[in-house]
């Protein structure tokens, strides 16, 4: 049934299908009622990346070095990953400028330079004619192949046929019809392509679902799953080294990094992928579905490649059939009409979808870019003053889509049979990755300059020439094969493949390393040296600050313009209707109405109509134009950065602002707190006073009640008389000391004590004090053992008042221990680079929630109520200001019912500036 | 908003550079070694079950960050 009128049968029905979903799709925007208005036709659109190349060039690549085919899949995946970073601001960008086309974002970016947006231009279709005519070869040898069915044949040499017999000439021809009817019926202007974008989604459904099919039919028809395809490819010698692949693979892995980098690039770089991704775009919020969606449609058209090319090598083991045409020969091998025919038509939707919206891309870049401003600049022409351009438009963009096909089909002729599918293509990847410095720079740094920009785009596009185009026309014998071998005019440092001296790696990889390194290394050098004038660093400012400030970009406009010249100028391109739309529009918005000749044409309105004009013709050609109705005085670089200034000194300001009320805020925090804590502290004070009195009220009031007595009763007895008296002398005795120790708390607490520091010996000092309390342990009966290692280092202290410390351990432990047979242990070791000094006792221990209170004043353990009080209260408290004074720490550790061990540490060293300074204060 | 924004970003850049690795040297050159797995070199194996994390993961990162 395949034969030849089915074939060109079907294919003129699928694409007059194509055509009608396109149609419908056009239409239903003119009502207003999009259908791609949707994340998922939007990623699919994304998915015209996948090409005929994608489509049988990369089973033709696995055939060759298996997985050599899948940095070009991957880099896009990762990249994808920052364009919520990159693309929504290259997105936003495009928007707020109306950009029509990459070389207009370029030409925008760097001052509206008609220069550079012709040289972008320039670079793009001599680039992508490679490309261009790889898909012409797919289609073509696909259609020829499928002719002899059921043999399978390869299709002759290219060059033996003439011209009118070459089936891709015809190829060419349809395809160059189909995209002037598709893209070009009308002026789009500022609107999107929605049928052609529509189409596109179809084609990328249709040519996934093919693969899929073929794939689903080698691996699970032909052969038992992955894992029989891969085993019997195992058994084959030549084709086992293909299952480890990466040494395999010609450059290794430098050149699997650098392909990956370069289809980073190139998704996008590529006119196409622009012109989907960011021109028809129609919301920002479609990206966030496309970053995760785009990179599965790529791994779903890529699982079976792994399966079809080994089943490919093991149908045609003896290298008679092209690997690049497996994907349509195992079907035609195994019989499978049907499927073929499938496989066709997906070939053929691939290839439509590439050549149909590259070709749109690109002749809007050679209208707008390139010959619109050529014709704009030629007085003789006064095309400023015809009165409708529309028809003008959109006949050269017919003629360029003529024209760029054509070139596409001369390639094909020339180069077209030395390189397999793969190779062309990446001769395209690389041309269009030379626009990278030039974009991303200018999306991010400001300096970047217009001659900067042109700098490097040809130095990078030079190399680009020097070592991949110049060579891949040697090889066609269009240049001598001595240009290859021993380089120009003998020069072997100069080998285009090997340039000085640069071997070893593959043909792709040099190439990047070198345009790139031309390139970036230009644009930044020569940006570096130059200095930019106010249309380019308006537009850097507008473009790399395009987040944090909106619009703007009319306030930098000076001169006079009259309204009526303005519309007219608006109506040549857009129709006098969409014309009067935009100043009914502006009129409303600032309180006149339109028509009225008086309407003043200020800045804003000016730039209004620029944007406009871009949106249809580009921004270079836009500039042209109201430059030549409106007068404008020229802004000095240092006005233009005066009034640019302005606007970011308004956010500085505001950030200034915003950053003094944060201090504020932070200030009054502190100044809370610090009340807060002085509240605290007044608390404290008036808690320690009523303390106080109260303390000392209690001796007070027993001497007082003991003197009553005495004064009372004269009649008293003597033993009587004897026994109030020595109360009331105790009671006295601990009125003083209490006194003193609150004096002595106090001048501590207040750093106003005298501390007299010497190297003191604690060996000394524990036999000293534990001489001092024996009497009071031997009156209790108390046990007093002392544990002190026989060689103690010299701390650096105050004498006396260790001595106070041991003294107050030491009675309070007597005061608490054990009865009847009360234990007291004291120790002193070396431990952790300090001296510590252990007071243990065996009495009833200390609660848990009382261990950190004793060390407060006037705490003492045990119910006060019922229990007399036996000491100060202001032991510890004393004792732990001493020894935190010279640095060290005090602490207890206890259980109820298992006595408590008081410890204190001590640094060891002589004594150092930070410890002494209260003496310094005190003397 | 602005904050789901800024952590998406950064997710999705963590991904991307998280992917950089995964699919270079020395990590791949460990999976570049004559062994199957349920019959597929190790190799194809590792690449497009990586390749599947990574997107299941940006998507998680994409789908759940708005949600919130």
């Amino acid at each position: 049934m395949l034969q030849g009128w089915v074939i060109v049968l079907t294919s003129i029905a699928y694409l007059g299908l194509l055509f009608g979903i396109a149609y419908y799709a056009d239409q239903r925007a003119d009502r207003g009622r999009s259908i791609i208005a949707s994340p998922y036709i939007y990623s699919l659109s994304l998915a015209v990346y996948a090409t005929a190349w994608t489509f049988y060039g990369s089973v033709g690549r696995a055939a060759v070095d298996g997985v050599g085919f899948l940095p070009i899949y991957l880099g896009p995946t990762l990249i994808i990953a920052l364009w919520w970073v990159v693309m929504r601001k290259i997105l936003r960008i495009s928007k707020q400028h109306r950009i029509t086309s990459l070389a207009d974002f370029v030409a925008s970016r760097y001052g509206k330079s008609a220069l550079v947006g012709g040289v972008v231009t320039v670079i793009a279709v001599i680039g992508i004619v490679p490309y261009i005519s790889l898909q012409l070869k797919a289609v073509s040898n696909s259609f020829v192949i499928l002719l002899q069915y059921p043999e399978i044949v390869m299709p002759a040499t290219v060059g033996a046929v003439p011209v009118l017999q070459d089936t891709a000439f015809w190829v060419a021809s349809a395809l160059a019809i189909f995209t002037i009817l598709f893209g070009t019926r009308h002026l789009y202007a500022a609107e999107h392509h929605e049928g052609m974008v529509a189409a596109i989604a179809f084609e990328s459904l249709v040519k996934l679902l093919a693969f899929l099919a073929v794939g689903v039919f080698v691996t699970f028809v032909v052969y038992d799953g992955f894992g029989d395809v891969f085993s019997r490819a195992a058994a084959e010698r030549e084709l086992a080294p293909m299952l480890t692949p990466i040494e395999s693979v010609a450059g290794g892995y430098g050149s699997w990094v650098w392909l990956t980098i370069l289809s980073m690039l190139a998704i996008m770089f590529l006119p196409r992928q622009f012109q989907v991704t960011v021109i028809e775009n129609i919301d920002e919020r479609h990206l966030n579905k496309a970053i995760w969606l785009f990179p599965l449609y790529m791994l779903a058209i890529n699982v079976f490649v792994l399966p079809i090319a080994f089943g490919g090598r093991l149908h045609f083991p003896d290298g008679t059939v092209d690997a690049d045409t497996f994907v349509l020969t195992i079907p035609m091998f195994e019989r499978q009409e049907l499927l073929t025919l499938l496989v066709f038509i997906g070939g053929l939707s691939a290839a439509t979808g590439m050549v149909i919206v590259e070709t749109i891309a690109l002749s809007t870049m050679v209208c707008n870019d390139l010959v619109m401003p050529l014709l704009l600049r030629m007085r003789r022409l006064a095309l400023a003053q015809r009165p409708d351009l529309t028809g003008l438009l959109l006949g050269i963009r017919r003629g360029a889509i003529v024209l760029i096909l054509l070139l596409g089909y001369v390639y094909f002729r020339l180069a077209g049979e030395a390189y397999a599918l793969v190779s062309i293509g990446l001769i395209s990847f690389a041309a269009v990755a030379q626009f990278a410095p030039a974009v991303l720079g200018g999306i991010f740094w400001k300096s970047g300059t217009r001659r900067g920009a042109l700098a490097g785009l040809a130095a990078g596009f030079g190399v680009w020439m020097y070592t991949l185009l110049l060579p891949a026309l040697a090889r066609s014998d269009w240049l001598p094969r001595s240009f290859l071998e021993a380089g120009p005019l003998g020069i072997e440092l100069l080998r285009p493949l090997e340039l000085f001296g640069l071997a070893g790696l593959d043909q792709i990889t040099h190439a990047m390393i070198w345009s790139m390194m031309a390139n970036a290394g230009a644009y930044v050098a020569v940006s570096l040296l130059d200095t930019q004038s106010a249309e380019e660093h308006r537009q850097a400012s507008l473009f790399v600050d395009v987040f944090r400030r909106d619009g703007g970009g009319a306030r930098l406009w000076r001169g006079t313009a009259s309204a009526p010249d303005l519309h007219a100028v608006l109506a040549r391109f857009l129709g006098a209707e969409a014309a009067d739309a935009v100043f009914a529009r502006y009129a409303r918005a600032h309180g006149g109405t339109w028509p009225d000749p008086a309407l003043e044409a200020d800045a804003d309105l000016v730039h209004a109509v620029e944007t406009q004009l871009a949106a249809a013709i580009g921004a270079a050609s836009a500039r042209i134009m109201v430059a030549a109705v409106a007068k404008e005085e020229a802004l000095t670089i240092d006005e233009a950065r005066e009034l640019l200034d302005e606007a970011s000194q308004v956010v500085a300001y505001s950030h200034r602002l915003e950053q003094k009320s944060r201090e504020l805020e932070q200030a009054t925090r502190e100044l809370k707190a610090a009340n807060e804590r002085l509240t605290e502290l007044d608390r404290m004070k008036d808690d320690f006073i009523s303390t106080v009195t109260h303390e000392l009220r209690t001796p007070l009031t027993s001497i007082r009640a003991f003197a009553e007595i005495l004064l009372d009763r004269p009649d008293l007895d003597a033993d009587e008389r004897q026994r109030f008296l020595g109360i009331i002398t105790r009671e006295t005795e601990r009125l003083t000391r209490m006194i003193n120790q609150v004096l002595d708390l106090a001048k501590l607490e207040s750093g106003k004590a005298e501390w007299n520091v010497a190297s003191v010996d604690l060996r000394q000092l524990i036999d000293d004090s534990v001489a001092a309390t024996s009497q009071l342990f031997k009156e209790k009966g108390i046990a007093l053992e002392t544990d002190v290692a026989p060689e103690l280092p010299l701390v650096a202290a105050d004498h006396d008042r260790i001595m106070q410390v041991l003294l107050n351990l030491l009675s309070n432990a007597a005061k608490f221990c054990g009865r009847p047979d009360g234990r007291v242990r004291i120790a002193a070791r070396v431990a952790g680079g300090d001296l510590r000094v252990d007071v243990a006792d065996n009495g009833p221990g200390i609660n848990p929630r009382d261990r950190e209170t004793i060390f407060e004043k006037f705490r003492q353990v045990g119910d006060t109520l019922t229990a007399k009080p036996q000491g100060t209260g202001l032991g510890l408290p004393i004792s732990r200001q001493i020894i935190e004074h010279f640095g060290g720490r005090i602490w207890v550790e206890s259980a109820p019912g298992r006595g408590s061990t008081f410890s204190f540490t001590l640094p060891i060293g002589p004594p150092h500036a930070g410890r002494d300074r209260p003496t310094l204060a005190a003397a | 908003m602005k904050g789901y924004e800024r952590r998406t970003g950064q997710r999705l850049v963590a991904l991307g550079l998280l992917g950089a690795l995964a699919f270079n040297y020395p990590i791949l050159g460990l999976f570049n070694r004559a062994v199957t797995v349920l019959g597929i070199p190790l190799l194809y194996a590792y690449i497009f079950a990586a390749w599947a994390l990574l997107i299941a993961a940006m998507a998680l990162v994409v789908e759940r960050g708005r949600a919130k």
